[in-house]
């Protein structure tokens, strides 16, 4: 009965989008401002009927409603209530529902906005946010629904939302599959959340973008409307993929955060295009250009955001053959083709209209190094797109599948984030307009010594690894050269204000949040590498079995095993075996770490939870791979030195903060006056953001 | 299973130490030692997993494999090779550079070396109008000032005056 109504509602509410789509777009063409109120209407309603569908959902998730086929896959009798809640987007349907309920959420949003000023952009808006979630809804409703129950037929238990033939009784099992025991993890709870709330941001400045085209407003207008939702998109992605890395790091037992994987990759495509635009978005409010590009880059967002989705949900990756198996594999594809195509055919159509208020003028300007930025951050997504792609293009035409693993990317991504980080130290001392050798040169020569000074300690001292040597330098001259722009800041306003040095600096970031919030993930970006270069170069690792009272060394560290135990936790279904190692370095006696393996009966999966030593030098990071209970052989242990790692972590929340404070609502930027025409002579040279 | 498991594993490490008299004992190559070969090698039946960090059974097979041909004195290129014959390209981390897989290692640069290029030539032509343009300009400098965020203007006034 729940199950049906739960269904019954998904279908209201994708009837509900279909009719706001076009209600919308017959009222914005009929000029009948009543059918677009009520197309604004009925998206408003998506938002409730998506809410009480997943309430249903998560109903039948909590309370062993086993006879739902989704809720068998993803739950079992003794997995805490919690994470029946969070099952919800732990399996292939539900997670759609997920996707649709945040988009209800967004666009529900973005209607009760004031509209006064931008009203011919409304039911545009409406039309491309009704589009995206009518593919989604449609494709839970038809392909993928949550709701599908087990029914005993004629002998056998078959999948169905209705009554499959006349004596068919309803089936229930026992007990669920229960959830992945990897998907169990707080950050695997909280990873896949924000992942989607950055995915599904993208989609309101890519509806607004569209909505510009569609109208013919050529002016800078989308930019400062979406600006925020862009940021926040941005930052909940980031914080996906940060999520995603930490969770690997600890519970997917190889010793490392980020291994190329394509379902990794799939997030981090429109991570790439989505920064490039922060950027050049920039130049667009600033100087009237790059009009076509910025386009072109919500596009590509949007569309990856897509294609990311259709990567991890249509089985592709495992096999093109999967994938056309697969019912939905298909229809994503379609949706990702026609959505790029009309909105291609879209910006050629108002081509002409874009032209560029200015030009650009010097190769060293702001502008001209955004654009330098944006080649970087598209080169890294050609490699990214091209390695994740090529192993399907392969399967297909000589049905040979190769593996496109980390020595790829690391070679090809290796020097292009050499560039960013280099136009990270330099880009922000250069001026909008114009800058030449000289002013840059005199604006970095301070920072660049510093940096080498630094370098010249750690090459005498920590390593001659030429790679690191490069990366360590390129570190530190942007951590100089951004604190060198904090300081001459401060400093300024010191000397004419008569503050002290800290009200000045508080006051000086106060009055620009973007722009100084811009230079905090610039510095966390730097910090991050840190981490990146010390994992990457630095990384030695050791594998070896001892007996009770056995030691293993590596590097500064000996690892001593003393004793192991194992036991069932009948509650949670779950046996878990736990080693005692104590850790020396350099004979100092520093504690002990504890190891193990989780086994889960339900799933029959074992989940590997490193002990780990963490400082600002390096992690110490062990993992129990084996242990033999009735020989006096022992245990086996994996042991990893990673050296700086920390330094990713610590980036990372320095990012979250800079983001924070960048997109924290002030004024509303929305509401500030749309920069003024620029007329082809006109200069402006401030270096000010 | 865990128990079979077990049992398997227990089988294997006694069958290691009966035929481990026929080698000398020292000869026996490490864990790190067939680690550095499983590390370069792909799990053949699960996607992008190392073979040195997959905790398949089948997995822990093939680490035993390895051990197995090092101990006989196969190179590492060999037992590389071995495992492509018997499972495929797919067990490599990177494509073998042969026929088609040259796709995978050509395309992206000639990619990004269009986009240079591209970017390149829009400089340029951005940047020549401007040669005659850049003169004409000067009277307007101040208008777009006044425009600007009056803190921004404030700040550039007080960093020229801080000389």
């Amino acid at each position: 009965m729940l199950a049906e109504f739960g269904y019954g509602v998904l279908l209201v509410s994708f009837v509900v989008t279909v009719y706001s789509g076009i209600a919308a777009f017959y009222g914005v063409r009929s000029k009948s401002s009543a059918l677009v109120e009520s197309a604004r209407r009925a998206q408003l309603l998506t938002f409730p009927l998506i809410t009480i569908s997943s309430i249903t959902l998560i109903y039948l998730l909590v309370n062993n409603h086993f006879e739902v086929s989704f809720v068998y896959e993803v739950t079992s009798r003794s997995m805490p209530t919690y994470l029946k809640v969070t099952a919800w987007w732990g399996g292939q349907a539900g997670s759609l529902v997920f996707w649709s309920w945040l988009l209800a959420v967004f666009t529900s949003a973005v209607t009760l906005r004031k509209w006064d000023r931008d009203a011919e952009f409304l039911p545009w808006v409406i039309v491309i946010s009704s589009i995206t979630l009518t593919f989604f809804l449609g494709m839970i409703v038809v392909f993928e629904n949550p709701f599908t129950r087990f029914w005993l037929s004629n002998g056998e238990v078959v999948p169905s939302m209705f009554r499959p033939s006349a004596n068919a009784t309803i089936f229930t099992p026992n007990d669920g599959q229960g959830l992945n025991p990897l998907l169990r993890h707080p950050g695997m709870i909280i990873h896949p959340p924000m992942l989607y709330l950055g995915f599904v941001a993208y989609v309101i400045p890519y509806a607004f973008a569209m909505a510009a085209l569609i109208t013919g407003r050529t002016d800078d207008r989308w930019t400062r409307i979406t600006r925020r939702w862009s940021l926040w998109a941005w930052l909940f992605l980031s914080l996906g993929l940060v999520l995603g890395g930490r969770w690997a790091y600890d519970v997917l037992g190889w010793g490392g955060y980020w291994g190329w994987d394509p379902v990794e990759i799939a997030a981090f495509m429109p991570w790439l295009t989505g920064t490039a635009l922060l950027h050049s978005v920039m130049i667009q409010e600033k100087r009237g250009m790059l009009k076509h590009w910025n386009m072109i880059l919500v596009i590509l967002t949007y569309s990856l955001v897509i294609f990311g989705t259709f990567l991890t949900r249509s089985g592709v990756l495992s096999s093109v053959h999967s994938f056309a198996n697969s019912p939905i594999g298909p229809f994503f594809m379609g949706f990702v083709t026609l959505t790029l195509v009309s909105s291609v055919a879209l910006l050629i159509w108002r081509w002409p209209e874009l032209k560029g208020e200015t030009e650009m003028k010097s190769m060293l300007s702001r502008e001209a190094l955004f654009l330098l930025n944006n080649l970087l951050f598209m080169s890294i997504l050609v490699v990214c797109f091209w390695g994740v792609i090529y192993p399907l293009i392969s399967e297909l035409a000589t049905g040979q599948k190769v593996t496109v693993g980390p020595p790829y990317y690391e070679r090809a991504t290796g020097p292009l984030f050499a560039g960013l980080l280099f136009l990270m130290a330099i880009a922000p001392l250069s001026a909008w307009g114009h800058s030449t050798v000289q002013t840059l040169g005199r604006a970095i020569w301070k920072s660049a010594l510093a940096a080498l000074v630094v370098t010249g300690v750690l090459f005498a001292t920590y390593t001659q690894n030429i790679y690191a040597v490069v990366g360590f330098f390129l570190v530190a001259l942007v951590l100089f050269a951004t604190a060198h722009e904090f300081w001459r800041g401060a400093r300024a306003r010191q000397k004419a204000q008569g503050e002290n040095i800290f009200a000045a600096l508080g006051r000086l970031m106060g009055r620009n949040r973007r722009r100084y919030g811009g230079y905090i993930i610039h510095i966390s970006m730097a910090l991050m590498a840190i981490g990146i270069l010390g994992i990457e170069i630095f990384q030695t690792e050791t594998q070896g079995t001892v007996a009770s009272g056995e030691k293993i060394a590596i590097g500064d560290y000996v690892v001593e095993y003393r004793e192991l135990a194992s036991w069932d936790s009948p509650g949670e279904g779950v046996n878990y075996t736990r080693a005692v190692v104590d850790i020396y370095e350099n004979g100092i006696y520093l504690g002990q770490l504890y190891p193990r393996i989780d086994f889960y009966y339900d799933s029959q999966q074992n989940m590997t939870i490193p002990g780990q030593r963490s400082t600002f030098r390096d992690d110490l990071y062990i993992l129990l791979v084996d242990w033999q209970p009735v020989s006096s052989i022992g245990a086996t242990f994996k042991i990893y030195v990673n050296p700086l790692v920390n330094w990713m972590w610590i980036g990372s929340i320095t990012f979250l903060f800079g983001l924070i404070y960048a997109a924290w609502p002030d004024r509303d930027p929305a509401d500030a006056p749309a920069r003024r025409k620029v007329t082809a002579g006109n200069r402006q040279t401030s270096a000010a953001d | 299973m865990k128990k079979l498991s077990n049992i398997l594993i227990l089988a294997l490490v006694l069958t290691g130490l009966l035929i481990s008299p026929v080698f000398a004992q020292d000869d026996m190559p490490t864990d790190d030692e067939v680690n550095a070969i499983a590390k370069q090698l792909y799990c053949p039946v699960c996607e992008n997993t190392p073979l040195d960090v997959c905790p398949t059974e089948a997995c822990r097979q093939w680490r035993e494999l390895i051990r197995l041909q090092l101990s006989e004195g196969k190179t590492e290129e060999e037992i590389k090779q071995y495992f492509v014959d018997n499972y495929g390209a797919r067990v490599l981390s990177e494509p073998p550079r042969t026929g088609l897989n040259w796709l995978i290692y050509i395309l992206p640069p000639v990619f990004i070396l269009a986009g240079a290029f591209i970017l390149f030539r829009s400089f340029q032509a951005w940047t020549k109008p401007r040669a005659v343009e850049a003169d004409s300009g000067p009277g307007e400098e101040a208008g777009s000032t006044s425009q600007k965020d009056e803190y921004i203007a404030r700040l550039e006034d007080e960093l020229k005056n801080r000389k």
